[in-house]
């Protein structure tokens, strides 16, 4: 793939905070123009690499490149590259809307008739006409969120990073946002790259990295990468789940127990689902059959749940129970 | 490379981008400081109280010297004003970091250094405007003559505001908390005002002075404020001059010494801002 396609590329990507490793060897590549997640539980290791890719952080070790430029070595030509989105919101609550986005104009050096032509357009595509004077604390949460993006693409970056982009933003402020983001990636040639542990938001974007330990564990389009756990996910609750494993473990290899349930992926896993229900009936309370999650794939590729890890510190506002995506309703 | 090795920069911004940074983020410490109107009403008052109460509720109590209480205070009262507002307004360097504003401003690509220069020229223009308020009042009251001296003062005010908001940046970089940040400051302002001849003459040094006479003297004449007030008080006061002869029954550093230290002292803090703001921070990291 050839330099200009490729927005970035980070290969054996090393970072420890003191002796805390926070990311051992990641490998990534981002062709331009896509939406780009990152998915990961927290601890992961993804907020580091947004760091590394912002430039907030200085590299260790590995290479990282942006669009082709090496972030330890050309690290202003980087810069003026992306624009960054960050968790916590970064506007002046005492300025208003307009005073925020000049704030931002100047840091990149947007002057005159270029910088009113740039913030015309940008207030426009976000709906922020009627906010301009409004002093940022007084709006609401997905407001300030558009007026972020406003800031970010103000010098027409060419790489949008968005670190944990719905955190703090209602269900509709969510949808609000993304609409606005696919609106301005079909008005510019712009590549966005954003980290998650949403696995819903994951699953929109064209291609996801799960990121676990540090490392990447997968890679490539979510179709792709549920597929490629080569066929349908059975998911058996019960209360003999020793009896339930070793039956199923004389008939498939691709069994595993999960805390108080057990999985199998593969395509025999339809095939199983009469011959269970014949041989427990009323001994296993439910059995579901769905095509692979996210989930499923981040769980065959690290042996770990991903709510686990990610239950372990999330946010209150995150309600994993809704976020799961929707399976088969389990049969008779 | 490591993870404390110091953010170099191979720039492509402009000296006007730069210099347009350093504007804006002037301009914002301003904006910032008259939208909040209790920073207002306290940059107000202080001048207010402290005139009241050295220019007339203290004024009766006061026996010592040829000087009024006015005449002798009104240095030292200069100096408490830029020293504790200066420092203070680099506050905002912590709440700016908490709050995101410092962040989205480090992955910009601009030079660090006009993070800095923004902070330092917003501050100083704060401190310096409250203590020139101050000096209005003592001037309107007549403790002040019109002269030239007045000018000299008024310049050697705007490089002490400057020098001093630029310590309360290298401090205020690192660290995390407004807490800290109190608690540090406090430890480095008290001393650097009460010994500086604000509060009481830097004893000379005698030949029958005590030890303790002698240590004080030489504590208080290696602090920079020591000269920023002393030539605040060459040149705002009634001060025989070294040349006459007459021997000051108290240290006085000249005044060519006074703006020569201060100068340095500028010097050395702007350097000091300077180095602390390319350091990545580990508040960067959260």
């Amino acid at each position: 793939m050839s330099q200009q396609a490729t927005a970035l590329t980070a290969e054996q990507l090393r970072f420890s905070y003191g002796s805390q490793p926070a990311l051992q060897g990641l490998d990534l590549e981002v062709a331009a123009g896509q939406t780009y997640a990152l998915l990961g539980p927290n601890g992961s290791g993804k907020s580091t690499l947004f760091r590394l890719i912002s430039t907030l952080a200085a590299m260790q070790q590995g290479s990282l490149q942006v669009f082709g430029h090496s972030v330890s070595t050309a690290r202003s030509q980087v810069r003026s590259m992306l624009g960054v989105v960050f968790q916590s919101p970064s506007l002046d609550g005492k300025l208003t809307v307009r005073e925020n986005i000049r704030c931002q104009a100047a840091l990149y050096g947007l002057r005159g008739a270029q910088l009113s032509g740039r913030m015309d357009d940008v207030v426009a595509k976000l709906g922020l006409e009627e906010r301009l004077d409004t002093p940022a604390e007084q709006l609401s949460g997905g407001l300030k969120r558009r007026v972020e993006l406003a800031k970010g693409l103000l010098h027409r970056p060419r790489l949008l990073l968005m670190d944990e982009p719905s955190t703090g933003l209602d269900p509709a402020a969510r949808l609000d946002m993304w609409h606005a983001v696919q609106q301005l990636r079909q008005s510019a040639e712009l590549t966005v790259l954003f980290t998650t542990h949403l696995l819903e938001e994951a699953d929109k974007a064209d291609g996801i990295a799960i990121l676990h330990q540090g490392r990447t564990v997968a890679n490539g389009e979510p179709a792709e990468l549920r597929g490629s756990l080569g066929g349908q996910v059975l998911s058996i609750q019960t209360e003999d789940i020793e009896d339930v494993l070793e039956w199923l473990r004389e008939r498939t290899s691709q069994a595993r127990r999960l805390e108080r349930s057990i999985q199998v992926i593969g395509p025999e896993a339809s095939e199983l689902v009469a011959p269970l229900n014949g041989q427990f009936g009323n001994r296993i309370r439910s059995i579901t059959l769905g095509q692979p999650s996210l989930e499923d794939v981040f769980v065959a590729r690290t042996g770990h749940r991903f709510w686990k890890l990610s239950e372990e510190n999330v946010e209150a506002e995150t309600e994993p129970a809704t976020q799961r995506p929707l399976r088969s309703a389990p049969p008779k | 490379m490591t993870n404390s090795s110091r953010l170099t920069d191979s720039e492509t911004a402009t000296h006007g981008d730069a210099l347009a940074c350093v504007g804006m983020l002037t301009k914002r410490e301003w904006v910032r400081f008259f939208r909040q109107r209790n920073r207002v009403i306290g940059a107000l008052g202080q001048p207010i109280l402290f005139w009241l109460l050295f220019g007339t509720g203290m004024h009766s109590a006061f026996r010592g010297g040829d000087q009024d209480f006015m005449t002798y205070y009104l240095p030292g009262t200069l100096a408490l004003i830029l020293l504790f507002t200066a420092i203070f307004t680099t506050i905002s360097i912590i709440e700016d970091r908490r709050e995101g504003f410092l962040q989205n401003v480090l992955v910009a690509p601009v030079p660090r250094w006009t993070i800095a220069a923004g902070k330092i020229l917003g501050g100083a223009a704060i401190a310096w405007a409250q203590a020139m308020l101050f000096l209005i009042l003592a001037c309107a009251v007549g403790s002040v003559a019109l002269t030239w001296g007045l000018a000299g003062a008024v310049a050697l005010m705007a490089l002490a505001a400057v020098a001093l908001t630029a310590l309360g940046v290298f401090f205020a970089w690192p660290m995390d908390s407004t807490q800290g940040f109190h608690a540090i400051m406090n430890l480095v302002l008290m001393p650097l005002w009460l010994l500086s001849g604000a509060f009481f003459p830097i004893p000379a040094p005698q030949a029958e002075a005590g030890v303790g006479q002698i240590v004080m003297h030489w504590v208080m004449r290696c602090n920079p404020m020591s000269y920023v007030i002393g030539g605040l008080r060459r040149m705002l006061c009634e001060v025989p001059s070294s040349s006459s002869g007459e021997a000051l029954p108290f240290w006085l550093p000249g005044l060519t010494v006074c703006w020569l230290v201060s100068a340095a002292f500028l010097v050395a803090t702007l350097v000091a801002a300077w180095r602390s703001v390319s350091r990545p921070v580990q508040g960067d990291l959260r």
